[in-house]
């Protein structure tokens, strides 16, 4: 395990350092202390066996085109964290920005509160990547815009109930992937390219199994949530416009 | 059936005294155009499904079939032109969105034909490029405010990465699935020879094309379709398209049905699944968000390519090219109003964006006012003809320029304008096996290493009439342009005299 104080170190020397610490040893663990607002941590980044650990708050396009790294964050995430991710695990132990897994390919992402606008946003899958984003408390707009594959869950907890899980817009453009959320809401609060779907024995499986993970990645217990109490939405098609145009 | 208003735009003449029922005009039209007869044992034509792209012609062995426009007219009427009835009933028929392929076809200026290159008379000795040196190489990348050397003359300023182009021309993005895989390796195996470099566009690179990595830009748009850290290695430098000439302001759209298992891979996307680049880059809604891609590009490449951003050519493209370089961009890419697409929506193609020439020279000098011209190269693109477009652009300012409709043009397209149908009978602007494979590029890749190299020796004779041995000190000299047939805003704009003065 290797600690490195980062307070006043650059970004750009910040990850230079974290590139030659994990060069030097595959299987080596990192704990960044004083992060201020560092952007880039972990972009790129390929050491699957690798873990690094984030104490203050990491800057924008964290873990930007990771490609298998895990990083956990004792504290608030930025935007864009996962910017085209292809692999590895992200844990934010409290609340994000916007744009969070934007084009996110693979790996997962786990938020412990709430997240900000167009988060998931034109998420894929591809072959046997499945990305996933997994949000403890409450979402903003255009959730799971464009989104073409992959799996977006909003547990809604410890929100007032004044506060909106989602906010509107939500799967607008969607044409592939699953959103799971843990309110039945009516249709206006969608995109008009999204419908609601019946629930299988896979999405209890697949929702137990990242509850699972939360509740043990942020020692939090979660018996009280009834799986039926999920809605699950889904794209109408995977070719939302191939109507819309005459050739000419 | 209801009634459809669609008439012919082309007429298929066959000289019956030609034609041996060889049948190679049916197999050939993926429009299926022809067929034959066997009672009557002839061919037949419906002129309604033509879409003048010349294959009949060109492979009937005993050349019997002429193409001509059809000769039904509408009642003359200069408003109520012959396009505009039909677009209407097309519209009125589908209901659907105009989509047009390749660059705006209208009767708008070309700008280039209005400007006029100088020649040495006298005063200054012209230069023979047959048999005197003449560099047409450029370095492609930000150059530093400064150099510095120490004592022994050796330099120690760290330069940023460049580029080296044997010749001031690159081809332009186009993805894979817009227009096939042995089109691409026609242009990186055409692009390797020359020493210069061609584009993925955004459809992800084939795996099969790493090879040709030196001589490749990728590109990464806001789709961010088969983008990944190998992806963004790749190359010699990434281009963030932020907008493009034939369609500023709007995304991309693959459908569905153009997905297929080689597209899937690259685009790292699922079968058949729409790729659908939106409109903006949702992480970028300012300069200083530009600066954040540019710079997580650089992070993720560690430092090691240039970076372009390719816009569209709009009204306020000198201010945005200027944020464009302070955001650290190391190559600025804009793209003329006249740029080719595989499809777009007819009205934004038509009627969005301005022509090249203003947005150069008016892009170049603000940033040499702004002092900061050194700090990127410009690369323009959108409806480059010729090599004296080439040499009027690097004399308003250009860095090197991107062709795209003229690469294409060698390769076979005859500008029929039919892209985005998908039934490319060249084998270039489709994914349909048996058409992908009519392009061969072994023989290709010569044909534009041909034209390359017959304008790189036009432009060293245009470079040497003027007195000038090299690229670079061409570049920006507007002394060496004049105006014919302009006004005194465009003259003014363009920085350039009137013919004359």
């Amino acid at each position: 395990m290797k600690i490195i104080d980062a307070l006043d170190v650059p970004y750009r020397t910040l990850n230079k350092l974290i590139d030659t610490v994990l060069l030097n040893n595959n299987e080596e663990n990192i704990i960044l202390k004083n992060i201020f607002g560092q952007r880039y941590i972990g972009r790129g980044l390929s050491y699957k066996n690798s873990l690094i650990q984030i104490y203050g708050t990491p800057g924008n396009d964290m873990a930007s085109y990771m490609n298998g790294t895990k990083i956990e964050v004792f504290g608030n995430g930025q935007d864009a964290i996962g910017n085209t991710m292809n692999e590895g695990t992200v844990i934010i132990h409290g609340d994000c920005g916007d744009t969070i897994g934007y084009a996110m390919r693979g790996g997962s992402i786990y938020i412990k509160g709430n997240v900000g606008y167009r988060v998931g946003i034109h998420m894929k899958e591809y072959k046997n990547m499945k990305p996933v984003i997994v949000i403890g408390g409450k979402a903003g707009e255009f959730l799971g815009e464009y989104m073409a594959g992959g799996i977006i869950i909003v547990l809604g907890i410890d929100i007032s109930k004044s506060e909106k899980i989602v906010g509107k817009f939500c799967g607008t453009g969607m044409h592939g992937g699953v959103i799971y959320i843990y309110e039945n809401l009516e249709d206006y609060n969608f995109g008009k390219e999204v419908k609601k779907s019946e629930f299988n024995e896979k999405d209890v499986e697949l929702l137990s199994k990242h509850i699972k993970f939360y509740e043990k990645a942020f020692s939090r217990n979660l018996e009280y949530l009834r799986i039926e109490k999920f809605s699950k939405y889904v794209a109408i098609g995977k070719n939302p416009y191939s109507n819309m145009y005459c050739n000419y | 059936m209801s009634l459809n208003f669609n008439t012919p735009l082309f007429e298929i003449i066959r000289d019956k005294n030609k034609c041996i029922q060889c049948k190679v005009c049916v197999r050939q039209c993926a429009n299926e155009v022809h067929w034959y007869s066997s009672y009557e044992n002839i061919v037949n034509s419906d002129n309604n499904k033509c879409v003048n792209c010349h294959r009949c012609v060109i492979l009937c062995p005993t050349k019997a079939i002429t193409i001509r426009k059809h000769r039904l007219e509408f009642r003359n009427n200069s408003n109520w032109t012959s396009n505009a009835i039909k677009e209407i009933q097309k519209q009125a028929d589908t209901g659907g969105v105009l989509l047009s392929s390749m660059g705006n076809p209208n009767k708008l200026p070309i700008y280039w034909d209005k400007i006029l290159l100088n020649a040495s008379q006298v005063t200054n000795p012209s230069i023979d490029p047959l048999r005197e040196p003449m560099e047409t190489k450029v370095m492609i990348g930000r150059k530093p405010d400064k150099l510095k050397f120490n004592k022994q003359g050796d330099l120690i300023t760290d330069m940023p990465p460049q580029i080296e182009l044997n010749v001031p021309i690159m081809f332009s993005a186009m993805s894979y699935g817009s227009i096939s895989k042995n089109a691409h390796e026609a242009l990186a195996r055409a692009a390797t020879k020359l020493g210069i470099c061609y584009n993925t566009g955004e459809g992800g690179l084939n795996k099969d094309f790493y090879k040709y990595g030196k001589n490749t830009i990728v590109q990464v748009a806001s789709g961010r379709f088969g983008v990944y850290k190998d992806y963004l290695n790749a190359g010699v430098g990434i281009e963030i398209k932020i907008g493009q000439g034939a369609k500023p302001g709007i995304g991309g759209h693959l459908p569905g049905k153009k997905v297929g298992a080689d597209v899937s891979v690259t685009r790292m996307i699922p079968i058949g699944s729409d790729a659908i680049s939106p409109a903006p880059h949702h992480d970028i809604y300012s300069i200083e968000d530009l600066r954040q891609l540019i710079f997580a590009l650089k992070e993720t490449t560690n430092y090691s390519k240039p970076i372009f951003v390719k816009i569209a050519a709009v009204h306020n493209a000198a201010a945005i090219a200027s944020g464009i370089v302070r955001a650290g961009a190391d190559v600025v890419v804009v793209d003329g109003f006249r740029g080719g697409t595989g499809a777009a929506p007819t009205r934004v193609r038509d009627n969005v964006g301005i022509p090249i020439e203003f947005a150069l020279a008016s892009i170049d000098q603000r940033l040499r006012e702004e002092g900061i011209r050194n700090s990127a190269s410009l690369v323009i693109s959108g409806s480059i003809r010729n090599s004296s477009d080439i040499v009027k652009a690097i004399a308003l300012g250009a860095d090197a320029v991107y062709i795209g409709s003229a690469a294409l043009i060698a390769m076979g397209c005859h500008m029929c304008r039919s892209c985005s149908t998908g039934k490319c009978n060249w084998g270039i602007a489709t994914q349909q096996y048996d058409l992908v494979k009519r392009l061969n590029p072994d023989i290709m890749y010569k044909r534009l290493v041909n034209l390359i190299s017959a304008w790189n020796h036009e432009i060293q004779e245009m470079l040497g009439g003027m007195g000038i041995n090299a690229v670079d000190s061409l570049r920006g000299n507007k002394l060496m342009l004049r105006g014919i047939d302009l006004n005194e805003t465009e003259l003014r704009i363009l920085g350039i005299k009137y013919v004359g003065e």
